[in-house]
């Protein structure tokens, strides 16, 4: 499809905004209806699901054995299970971020993306709430933490910055799921008047129960749409304030190195930066793949990469910042948790930390890079890989020499901590592949609402 | 859909189905068009149509005439409900039903509170506007008789669509196509209810899985409830077990292992636990074995191999002034609440007794005269294993202040029968020392 121009000067093309319009609704549906899956998907999720096998038999033998067989000690209490939390969370708001603000500023060149970004935020959140669950040691009573009469007459300790990541990020969840929800139903019952009208009846069935019965009524849409801008505008401050909360579990402690009030901006700055990098990761090659470059166009991705160029710019500025307060502060603890950092013995991540997130993006200034999609996905994994160890600096670095000497001690992981984290990256990619290839992953009325053809045939009154 | 382009205001036709007139659908070419045919439909004053499209037409709003939603409103009380209650919550649980002291902090401070009374806030927000939209808009409603059209179908892909019902009150079917058409639709549609019932009925076997499943979800609330609500002498369910049952025995329970049918094994005989050899028999308890026993009273006659409680100290006890203070202080704390401070007697316990009408005799340690000749040894060993009903301290005081209690009885005893003799000569003058007497023997 060449988008149809627009029958601007009154005349009458006939049937030609309806043409643009099925173009559309055929370009997307094209993923799901295709009769086989690509090659490519299947050799994808072949590889995603057996990397979640590694996951599930990884939380086995967890949960069966206990939180010992964690590379986790006395002293480095929180490892990978806290840095691969704070990661998943912060690639999940990327999702809230163009599905929400960017709503907010009017920023139309989301709807292409926000489908898809939504997505990867509940898959992300999904994943990111697995490792505290399983760092509890026993999940099966995690539901303590929900406020519920009980007979040992207990309450939660609500002021504990780890009971405010409960409500948080289950908040988090939830709304992403709804907001997800409600801007795929219109898009579902385009799926079930597709299938209904092959006569695919078990297809329309399960897409008709999933749309509500939508019908695209305008005093349906004009309340949907209100819905819509208020739940952007709730999940804008929802989506800073979780990552403020997260670290709060950092930044209320008192351990140098984490006593800092400069994170919550700091986190949130860097799960953005973190966020785009998955989107793109994410989208890049299913774009190719399935033949999407006209939707989610050059320009849209371009944008995306000055997004991480500030915003890598951003953390940049705080590691910056760490380093001068740490210093300025003359407190001792914090100058040797800083000096420390860079270079005692985890100084290795700190520099792959400082190379991938705060070099890596300096790329993006080339507007030539800008629109190589190979070197773009290359730097994304680059900043994939630095947001990781941004976290695991912060949370193994500062913990491994705290106050004591004597309790000093180094982290090494065990072959569970890894295949946790290659599970979760299985039970990712498994969902997103799953939401490719089975519901609509572009919002098909968005896109057709931000087409010139949805404002044509007005102008003559 | 060509047949259907050509409009038939003519009688509906029966059959297939079709039922009563629902209302007309007419198609347009392009959201604008849309606009303006609303506008139109409006203006000659039709109440009961709405319009149809794949994406949320821009200025229908107004055309139609439609009421801005109550929405917002009823969000800004969900969030405020949110915040009420995430405040509430907190304060009932951490302030009023189980107060906690974290550091001596107030039991309520709104700064803490703050983070989950704003997540309270925005998911209670959340909730109302996503439900309250859909409840506003009556959905989920699984069928409406425009599916019947096919043309309808393609609402959700290119179709732009203004339905009008028949219910309207300016209602004609032939004045209201003639309408439609003016306003330039690309073809005008008649809608009838369905009349087949096995199309306009449930299916029996969908409503047989819901009334089905239905019951089926009651049946754990059944059971729970029951359970609440009776007794039962078999133990609770134990879903997660973790640690409450180990294959072991507990202390003083039964076996069907061992044969005499206790879980209890006693130690080997003679097994003495580390450290509690006490090979020193005089300084452990108190004993000796003399060769010339001629001063030994009580065991003159035994044996070379016979024990004789000893009237001297341990070489290793220091007998010192310390010594005695370390005595009178461990005295002061194990037995003065019976024997009483000065050894009379009369501590705490048996005045009480006395006023409460009971007995409770505690031995009077300095006038007794049993008691004033009883070699250290045996006082040493009264108090490591009791006396009648007085238990032994071995197990509370350990040996070597045992000895140093021994000493403060003796002291004790001397100052309780000092003679004038001996006070110091300066002192002997003075009113104190001229009531000192030599003491009564008692039995």
């Amino acid at each position: 499809m060449s988008s149809a121009e627009a029958t601007a000067e009154g005349g009458h093309d006939k049937g030609k905004a309806r043409e643009a319009f099925r173009a559309v609704t055929r370009d997307i549906s094209w993923v799901a209806e295709a009769p086989k899956p690509h090659k490519a998907w299947l050799a994808a999720l072949a590889i995603s699901s057996a990397m979640l096998m590694v996951g599930l038999y990884s939380i086995y033998v967890l949960v069966t054995t206990g939180i010992g067989v964690w590379g986790n000690s006395n002293t480095v209490g929180w490892a990978w299970d806290i840095t691969n939390f704070v990661w998943w969370i912060g690639i999940g708001h990327a999702g809230t971020l163009i599905s929400a603000v960017l709503y907010l500023t009017r920023q139309t060149w989301r709807v292409s993306i926000n489908r898809a970004a939504e997505a990867m935020t509940i898959f992300a959140v999904m994943c990111a709430g697995l490792f505290p669950l399983l760092h509890t040691g026993r999940p099966w009573f995690a539901f303590w933490m929900i406020p519920h009469p009980n007979d040992m007459g207990m309450w939660p300790q609500f002021r504990s910055p780890l009971m405010w990541d409960v409500f948080a990020v289950s908040t988090y969840a939830t709304t992403s799921i709804l907001f997800w929800y409600m801007g795929l139903v219109p898009d579902l019952a385009t799926f079930r008047d597709r299938c209904a009208a092959r006569g695919q009846n078990l297809k329309a069935l399960i897409y008709g129960i999933f749309s509500l019965g939508w019908r695209g009524s305008a005093r349906n849409w004009h309340r949907y749409e209100r819905a819509y801008l208020i739940l952007a505008g709730l999940a804008t401050p929802l989506v800073f304030s979780v990552h403020s909360v997260v670290s709060f579990d950092f930044a209320t402690s008192q351990l140098p190195g984490w006593h800092t009030t400069i994170f919550p901006p700091y986190f949130v700055a860097g799960a953005i930066f973190s966020g785009f990098a998955m989107v793109l990761t994410l989208m890049l090659p299913l774009r190719h793949l399935f033949n999407l470059k006209h939707i989610i166009k050059e320009s849209h991705v371009e944008a995306m990469c000055k997004i991480m160029l500030a915003t890598g710019m951003m953390v940049g500025l705080a590691y910056a910042t760490e380093l001068f307060i740490a210093w300025y502060s003359g407190n001792l603890y914090e100058r040797f948790a800083f000096a420390n950092r860079a270079l005692g013995p985890f100084w290795w991540s700190y520099f792959a930390m400082v190379g991938c997130n705060v070099l890596a993006p300096q790329f993006f200034w080339s507007q030539k890079i800008r629109r190589s999609p190979v070197i773009i996905f290359v730097l994304c994994i680059f900043i994939n890989i630095g947001m990781w160890f941004e976290r695991f600096v912060i949370i193994a670095t500062s913990l491994a020499r705290s106050f004591l000497p004597a309790q000093w001690s180094y982290f090494s992981p065990t072959r569970y901590d890894v295949g946790l984290f290659v599970g979760t990256l299985g039970l990712f990619f498994t969902l997103f592949l799953l939401f490719f290839r089975y519901v609509p992953v572009i919002a098909i009325s968005e896109v057709k609402g931000a087409m010139p053809e949805a404002h044509a045939g007005k102008e003559h009154h | 859909m060509a047949h259907h382009d050509h409009n038939e205001p003519a009688e509906p036709a029966h059959g297939n189905g079709d039922g009563e007139l629902y209302g007309v659908l007419a198609e347009f070419d392009t959201p604008g068009e849309l606009v303006e045919a609303a506008r139109k439909v409006r203006d000659a004053g039709y109440t009961e149509f709405d319009c149809f499209s794949p994406f949320p037409v821009h200025g229908i709003d107004e055309a139609m005439g439609i009421k801005r939603t109550i929405l917002p409103l009823l969000v800004f009380c969900g969030g405020f409900a949110g915040t009420v209650g995430g405040l509430l919550l907190q304060w009932w649980c951490n302030a009023y039903n189980w107060p906690w002291n974290i550091s001596g902090k107030p039991a309520w401070s709104i700064p803490a509170n703050v983070p989950i009374a704003f997540e309270t806030t925005i998911l209670l927000s959340v909730f109302t506007s996503f439900f309250g939209m859909w409840i506003l808009n009556k959905l989920p409603q699984v069928w409406h008789p425009f599916f019947r059209l096919e043309r309808f179908g393609r609402v959700t892909d290119d179709a732009f669509l203004l339905g009008i019902e028949a219910k309207d009150q300016r209602f004609d079917l032939a004045r209201t196509t003639k309408l439609l058409q003016d306003a330039g639709a690309l073809a005008v549609e008649n809608c009838h209810l369905e009349t087949d019932p096995s199309r306009k009925n449930m299916p029996k076997w969908i409503t047989a899985l819901i009334v089905s499943s239905t019951a089926f979800a009651l049946i754990p609330f059944a059971v729970a409830a029951k359970a609440r609500n009776s007794h039962s002498s078999q133990p609770h369910i134990h879903i997660f077990p973790d640690m409450d049952f180990q294959p072991k025995y507990k202390a003083d329970t039964a076996s069907d292992f061992f044969p005499d049918g206790r879980a209890n094994r006693g130690e080997v005989p003679g097994t003495i636990a580390r450290g509690n050899l006490a090979p020193d028999e005089l300084f452990y308890r108190g004993r000796e074995f003399p060769a010339d026993r001629s001063q030994y009273n009580e065991c003159k006659d035994l044996a070379a191999d016979q024990p004789c409680w000893t009237r001297g100290f341990p070489q290793q006890i220091d007998v010192s002034k310390a010594f005695l203070e370390r005595g009178q202080n461990r005295y002061n704390i194990y037995c003065s609440a019976c024997h009483g401070h000065d050894g009379e007697g009369k501590g705490m316990i048996p005045q009480r007794m006395a006023e409460l009408g009971g007995a409770w005799a505690a031995r009077d340690l300095v006038t007794t005269q049993t008691v004033i000749t009883m070699p250290n040894g045996q006082l040493f060993n009264t108090i490591s294993n009791g006396f009648n009903t007085m238990a032994g301290y071995a197990a509370q005081i350990p040996p070597v202040d045992r000895w140093a209690i021994v000493l403060y009885v003796r002291a004790l005893q001397r100052a309780r029968n000092a003679l004038t003799d001996d006070v110091p000569p300066a002192e002997q003058n003075n009113a104190a020392s001229q009531q000192l007497k030599a003491p009564e023997p008692t039995k």
